[in-house]
């Protein structure tokens, strides 16, 4: 092994200019990649000035005047920004309570079955719905729910009434959760999957010993095993609470589910791009951002202290 | 053992008997969407609830006028376009990005990855990356779905991951003979790791071959459209007019409302087909995928 030499006397940069007239190349191979998410990432977070501007494409950034917090007061007076705030957190919310707890359930059912075949056959069948494309899941959620769809004729042989379920502002949020449900239930699982062949068996043994029964080591031994890949996908979970998959409620809403399905990022980019309204869009879009972030740390912080187990 | 108690017993059947019906749940649109694509038009138009099984005689007419139509051969080959080269350019640069993380010695290895890793906790929002692409004269040109968006942070990290469990000595004695940095990348790092570029291929494709949003907002003109924005207006909006118009099959507005049904059904199998045929290695690489990601450093 090369031990590095310890140089303190020698300046950071210094160092860099050595190391570059040798190992140049490296250099030149990690520069499109910093290009990128300087593009892509960084140079928009520098956008963000315009949230604080009335800003006209044709003066551009440059040039376009200040007007303080005008944007922001202007959205937080608005009639829509309750309806928003209210409908992201109820979306995201619903979609973390019903949603997070059916890959782990499924897992558990699955760490049940001992006829491989029929298990793997499970597997390769719920994972496919997440590889079928947004625009496609949501055509046939519509087809479905319309008022001679199939899943409306279910409803219709329960007692239900005969008519388009995304016509009522009151389904909406039950079929994007459902809907959500179907598409990743089997993937999402995949990691809990993992997290099960990874606990020790010998403490099934011993609790066997002991004399608990299949339910009690699920409980005592199962559970605990994989408590902190859990907690790790409830970490990121709730860190995504406002970033609620806006681009099925751009597929699925219309005029008449409005006041149920629009949410923060719809309007961002509803506001933004179809009314060109460019300075007061960004400043709703970085109110969102930031409760993400606030969100993630915060749930990150709590994971490690109650855990021990984080992601940054 | 518990396995041979009753309840225990009673719990097996249950659970396979629910996983039976979730295999069901997962299976039955796309049996229905199948199955409805190659009924007849009539039929079908009048029937309400599942298909599973194809009504009348079994038809191939819905795929001859998915085919046939111009728009959709052209978003097609749009999409194979895009999915290429975009897949091509993002594992290009995951893979040097990788590599150089990778590499123990390199100095500037700490800042670079909080540089990056920061950019999955912050974003500058969806108005700024579109003026920052619009600056960048991109608008209503293919760069604009290729270039933004090819490359991810969790594909770097994965790379690295891989990257990191090349021996060192393999690069130490490379070095003796005299290899520099790109040699080291093309005949010993890139080979070693060909599971998780594989891997990282798989992702990129999928995720470009399904994605609609950013065409949809920077792409202006319909001969630029890909697939998914078609199959949008087509499904999602109930618009398929632009399709059963197509002279060569039906006259006057009456068929066209006939092979509505049809032509929105075929038009699923066909933009899904690509993702099924390449299923079994989806599922294999996707699964080994995930396992090193949820790895901890």
């Amino acid at each position: 092994m090369e031990k590095k030499i310890k140089t303190p006397k020698e300046s950071f940069g210094l160092r860099i200019k050595r190391d570059f007239t040798k190992n140049w190349q490296i250099y030149v191979m990690i520069l499109p990649v910093l290009l990128y998410f300087l593009i892509f990432s960084y140079l928009p977070m520098a956008g963000i000035v315009i949230a604080f501007q009335k800003f006209s494409p044709a003066l551009g950034i440059l040039k376009s005047p200040f007007i303080g917090l005008k944007n922001f007061t202007d959205f937080f007076g608005s009639y829509y920004c309750g309806r928003l705030i209210g409908n992201t957190l109820l979306l995201g919310t619903a979609t973390l309570i019903f949603a997070f707890p059916c890959p782990v359930i499924l897992a558990l059912l699955l760490n049940e079955v001992y006829n491989k075949a029929y298990k793997k056959a499970v597997q390769t069948i719920s994972y496919l719905p997440y590889f079928i494309s947004m625009v496609v899941i949501c055509g046939l959620i519509k087809n479905f729910t319309a008022s001679d769809g199939f899943v409306t004729q279910i409803i219709v042989a329960l007692g239900g009434e005969k008519r388009n379920l995304l016509a009522d502002p009151a389904l909406f949020r039950p079929v994007y959760v459902i809907s959500d449900i179907w598409k990743n239930v089997g993937f999402n699982s995949i990691i809990y999957l993992a997290a099960l062949s990874g606990v020790n068996q010998e403490l099934y043994e011993a609790a066997a010993i002991d004399g608990a029964g299949r339910w009690k080591q699920t409980i005592h031994v199962t559970l605990p095993g994989i408590a902190p890949t859990v907690i790790i996908m409830l970490v990121l979970a709730m860190g995504g609470l406002f970033n609620v998959g806006f681009e099925k409620v751009i597929l699925l809403y219309n005029s008449m589910t409005m006041e149920t399905a629009d949410v923060i990022q719809s309007f961002v980019y509803r506001k933004g791009l179809t009314d060109a309204n460019f300075g007061y869009s960004t400043a709703v879009g970085l109110f969102n951002s930031v409760i993400n972030t606030i969100l993630l740390l915060t749930a990150n912080r709590i994971s490690r202290k109650v855990t021990e187990t984080s992601l940054f | 053992m518990y396995r041979r108690s009753a309840a225990y017993r009673i719990f097996s059947v249950i659970n396979y008997i629910f996983l039976g019906l979730l295999m069901a749940v997962c299976l039955m649109p796309v049996v229905h969407v199948f199955f409805s694509s190659i009924s007849d038009p009539a039929l079908l138009k009048v029937h309400t609830g599942l298909v599973a099984w194809p009504l009348g005689r079994p038809t191939l007419k819905g795929y001859g006028i998915v085919l046939g139509n111009s728009r959709i051969a052209r978003s097609y080959m749009n999409t194979v376009f895009y999915v290429g080269s975009s897949t091509a350019l993002g594992v290009f640069l995951t893979m040097m990005g990788g590599y150089v993380l990778s590499r123990r010695n390199f100095l500037l290895k700490k800042p670079i990855m909080v540089f990056i890793t920061f950019t999955m906790m912050f974003n500058g929002g969806l108005i700024p990356f579109y003026l920052v692409v619009k600056g960048l004269g991109w608008l209503d040109t293919p760069l604009a779905v290729i270039v933004p968006g090819c490359l991810s942070v969790f594909n770097i990290v994965l790379m690295r991951t891989a990257m990191m469990g090349i021996s060192d000595s393999l690069y130490e004695s490379a070095v003796l003979d005299g290899a520099g940095h790109f040699t080291c990348f093309c005949r010993i790092a890139a080979p070693l790791s060909k599971p998780t570029i594989a891997a990282i291929v798989l992702f990129s494709a999928v995720a470009q071959w399904n994605s609609w949003f950013q065409a949809m907002i920077f792409l202006k003109s319909r001969k630029l459209f890909p697939l998914q924005l078609v199959v949008r207006e087509i499904l999602v909006e109930n618009n398929t007019t632009s399709v059963t118009s197509g002279a060569d099959v039906t006259s006057g507005a009456l068929s066209q409302n006939l092979y509505k049904y049809l032509v929105q059904y075929s038009t699923v199998i066909v933009t899904i087909l690509p993702i099924i045929c390449i299923y079994p290695f989806l599922q294999k690489y996707f699964v080994n995928g995930i396992m090193v990601g949820s790895l901890k450093e």
